[in-house]
């Protein structure tokens, strides 16, 4: 039957036929989409792991215990998930093992612009790289195979335009692969050195192997249109291209991105007068060719940063433009806010108002350092707030401890606060670490996570006791407080501040987007009362705005939450 | 049949992700090759929004460069704005009169343009203008703009009105099915 899949969805589509029983993942734009919709499959057994380290880890154990696994990954979330990754190079599969990672050009919804290519030669990994959603499907199923005949597992690599982009796919029937015998095999399961340096000499084997396996595969394609001028692409950037240049060209399209093939690249040379390389982020498939002695043109006509797109194949490639309307200047820009009766808005007010330092973490509340709020100093990675702010205060010696703070979600907490928390208790600064908990992994989309009570079947379960945790691992001081309640919340932050010991503040209160949040009626402004002060302005709610000196609420946003009302000195808003 | 572009602008929460999927499943209905490009995550929060649906014998990139959209679907005037050079010269533009302030206008660091009709109706395309914020409370609820939105750009694509509401059908909950076909049909009148 013919569906109109996600990329992302087309992938689960790929795991339900090829008969994968195990999928553990960490959510993360672009990739979040493959695990719900694999979730959606009760032949699958789906889970929201603590994080990437720990879904890689698990998918791992679950070859080795003879099933079809899979994990899903935005890219920076492979960098988590490295160490386990590197040694399952080694280590190999039983039932076939397949990873997903997600990268994501011209950053969307990203703090970096890594190219996760790099990590499948580094790992010796074989990489697949779909092009459309169809290929999603076929490449998912596909990896499989190719996970259990070379003994390896297979990454697969999408980007933001693939994943999330719908197309055509013809769906298919599951194929059970029933559940392979588990053999104790420690000189392949246990990575000692002495079983580890046998395992490297095969992994370079295998990688021969596959570097033969891709010369003839049918993922790697010539369309020869008997032309002088070839492209060599993969993925989205082989759709730009066909869009830009159509048949004008002949194409080498790889539908394995590493290993690449040898003859193959020679062979489509020979048939080309001039050869481009068109690719996103790196020169990754450019310097391979390079080495081989092809003279391509790459990144000295390509940019490494950001994404390529018809436009810029077309104009770079063919010299040619479009003719396109002028755009009416000036317009403002629209920047993503958080949204109206967020939690972390009454929270980021208050570090505001405070003047602190504010190191700051991954998800909905990096928001915090967008105007007005512009309450965030520094933002690195998953968990990185908490440690960052012991090594700034570290640095500092104490002397600005009762001014800086760490900001961290739930979800981020359990997926790498926790460790750097720890080191805050054993090493000893006297820092204060603020744990936005609005119940939801948020940013992504609502995911539920250790924190919430819940699975990702929205099933009851074991929930982390946050305030246990943190006192479990030595912090003494740990409190909660509601955002919404402005006064008890700045209250609390320079009491933790002040204390000479480190502290944890938990602001608790559900994201209001959660369908089980029950809104109060929208607030009104008494224009009598309003004096135009704009007091309430410094908040940054999309629902209050200026009309002609007075504040006005619009009623078909505000959710009452109430921030606004405590900020205004004359009582105009309720 | 050349491949078909429509671009769908609006602001995150406006819920333009439904109009791309109605239309790509009205023109999968239809036999054609469909893909639609979506952008999810951050820019979801109150951002831009831009999703792109292509469709036609064989579709190769999701998304849609400046002067290659047929059709621009704006749920939102400034980000009507904001699109205009995505579209082709002559190329028609759906656009909800509706206003949504951003936040640099919110916090009075920019203002909100004015004049923006007009002068997207001076430049070489055909602009309709939709009220239907207005529509949809007449069918029933404000929360049906998006839908009142695809009818309007949907009598401008292809004018049987079946095939659009069994696309509505399949990609709403079964217990509004009948505010929103109230929606479409008023927007497709408009």
């Amino acid at each position: 039957m013919k569906e109109l899949l996600l990329g992302n969805e087309a992938v689960a589509r790929g795991l339900f036929e090829a008969g994968v029983r195990v999928v553990s993942s960490y959510p993360g734009t672009p990739s979040t989409e493959i695990t719900e919709a694999a979730a959606k499959f009760p032949e699958i057994n789906c889970e929201w792991a603590p994080n990437e380290k720990v879904a890689a880890e698990v998918a791992a154990g679950a070859s080795i215990g003879g099933a079809r696994s899979f994990c899903a990954m935005k890219h920076v979330g492979l960098n988590v998930a490295a160490d386990p990754v590197f040694t399952m190079s080694y280590i190999g599969v039983n039932g076939g093992m397949v990873l997903a990672v997600a990268d994501d050009p011209g950053m969307h919804s990203s703090q970096n612009e890594q190219d996760s290519r790099n990590y499948a030669r580094a790992a010796k990994l074989p990489m697949l790289e779909p092009a459309d959603a169809g290929e999603c499907r076929d490449f998912t199923k596909l990896a499989y195979g190719l996970s259990e005949e070379f003994d390896t597992p297979v990454v697969l690599r999408l980007t933001t335009r693939i994943a999330h982009a719908r197309g055509v796919v013809d769906c298919g029937e599951r194929v059970e692969a029933p559940l392979k015998d588990y053999q104790k095999d420690a000189a392949k399961n246990v990575m000692l050195p002495a079983f580890a340096r046998p395992k490297h000499g095969k992994v370079e084997e295998r990688t021969r192997a596959l570097v033969q396996w891709a010369e003839g595969c049918e993922v790697n394609r010539i369309e020869n249109n008997g032309k002088k001028t070839g492209v060599i692409c993969a993925g989205a950037v082989y759709q730009y291209a066909r869009e830009a240049l159509g048949d004008s060209v002949n194409y080498l399209k790889l539908g394995l991105v590493w290993p690449l093939p040898e003859k193959l690249i020679l062979n489509f040379a020979a048939l080309c007068d001039t050869v481009y390389v068109a690719e996103e982020l790196d020169d990754f498939i450019e310097q391979h060719c390079k080495a081989l002695g092809v003279k391509a043109v790459g990144k000295e006509l390509f940019p490494r940063c950001g994404e390529l797109s018809q436009r810029l194949i077309r104009k770079l490639v063919a010299g040619e433009e479009l003719p396109a309307q002028e755009l009416l200047e000036p317009l403002p820009v629209r920047p993503p806010v958080m949204c109206c009766g967020c939690p972390h808005r009454g929270l980021f007010y208050a570090l505001k108002r405070a003047g602190v330092f504010v190191s700051g973490d991954i998800g909905c509340y990096t928001l915090g350092a967008s105007a007005p709020l512009s309450a965030m100093d520094a933002c690195i990675c998953m968990g990185a707030s908490v440690s960052a702010l012991h090594g700034f205060n570290k640095a500092r010696e104490g002397q600005w401890a009762q001014k800086a703070v760490a900001v961290i979600g739930d979800s981020t907490f359990i997926h790498s606060g926790i460790t750097s928390l720890i080191d805050i208790a054993y090493n000893r600064t006297d820092s204060t670490v603020i744990i936005l908990d609005n119940s939801i992994t948020g940013m992504t989309g609502h995911q539920q996570n250790p924190s919430t009570g819940y699975n990702i079947y929205n099933e009851p379960a074991q929930a982390v006791d946050l305030e246990a945790l943190c006192r479990a691992v030595g912090i003494h001081r740990v409190r909660v407080v509601d955002p919404y309640d402005l006064k008890g919340t700045q209250q609390a932050l320079a009491e933790e501040l002040a204390a000479k010991e480190p502290s944890v503040l938990i602001s608790r209160r559900p994201c209001a987007l959660l369908k089980s949040v029950k809104h109060k009626a929208p607030l009104a402004v008494d224009p009598e009362k309003c004096v135009g002060c704009k007091s309430c302005m410094g908040i940054g709610c999309p629902a209050v705005s200026m009309r002609e000196g007075r504040a006005v609420i619009d009623a078909t946003q505000c959710v009452g939450c109430g921030v606004c009302a405590a900020l205004c000195g004359k009582g105009a808003m309720a | 049949m050349s491949v078909k572009s429509v671009m769908i602008v609006g602001v995150g929460g406006q819920g333009t992700l439904l109009a791309s999927r109605i239309l790509g499943a009205a023109m999968l209905e239809k036999g054609f090759d469909v893909k639609v490009g979506e952008v999810h995550g951050m820019s979801q929060r109150g951002g831009s929004v831009v999703t792109y649906v292509r469709y036609g014998e064989k579709v190769a990139s999701p998304v849609i460069e400046r002067g290659e959209a047929d059709v621009l679907l704006a749920f939102e005037q400034l980000e009507a704005a904001r699109a205009l050079p995505y579209l082709k010269s002559g190329g028609t533009a759906v656009v909800n009169t509706q206003q949504v302030d951003p936040m640099p206008v919110v916090t009075g660091q920019a203002v909100y343009p004015q004049g923006l009709l007009p002068a997207m109706k001076g430049m070489g395309v055909e602009v309709f203008d939709v009220d239907a914020l207005g529509l949809a409370e007449k069918a029933g609820s404000q929360k049906a703009v998006n839908v009142v939105l695809i009818g309007a750009m949907a009598r401008r694509l292809e004018p049987d009105e079946g095939l659009w509401l069994r696309a509505v059908k399949a990609c709403v909950p079964e217990k509004f099915y009948g505010l929103n076909e109230r929606a479409f049909r008023l927007g497709f009148g408009a």
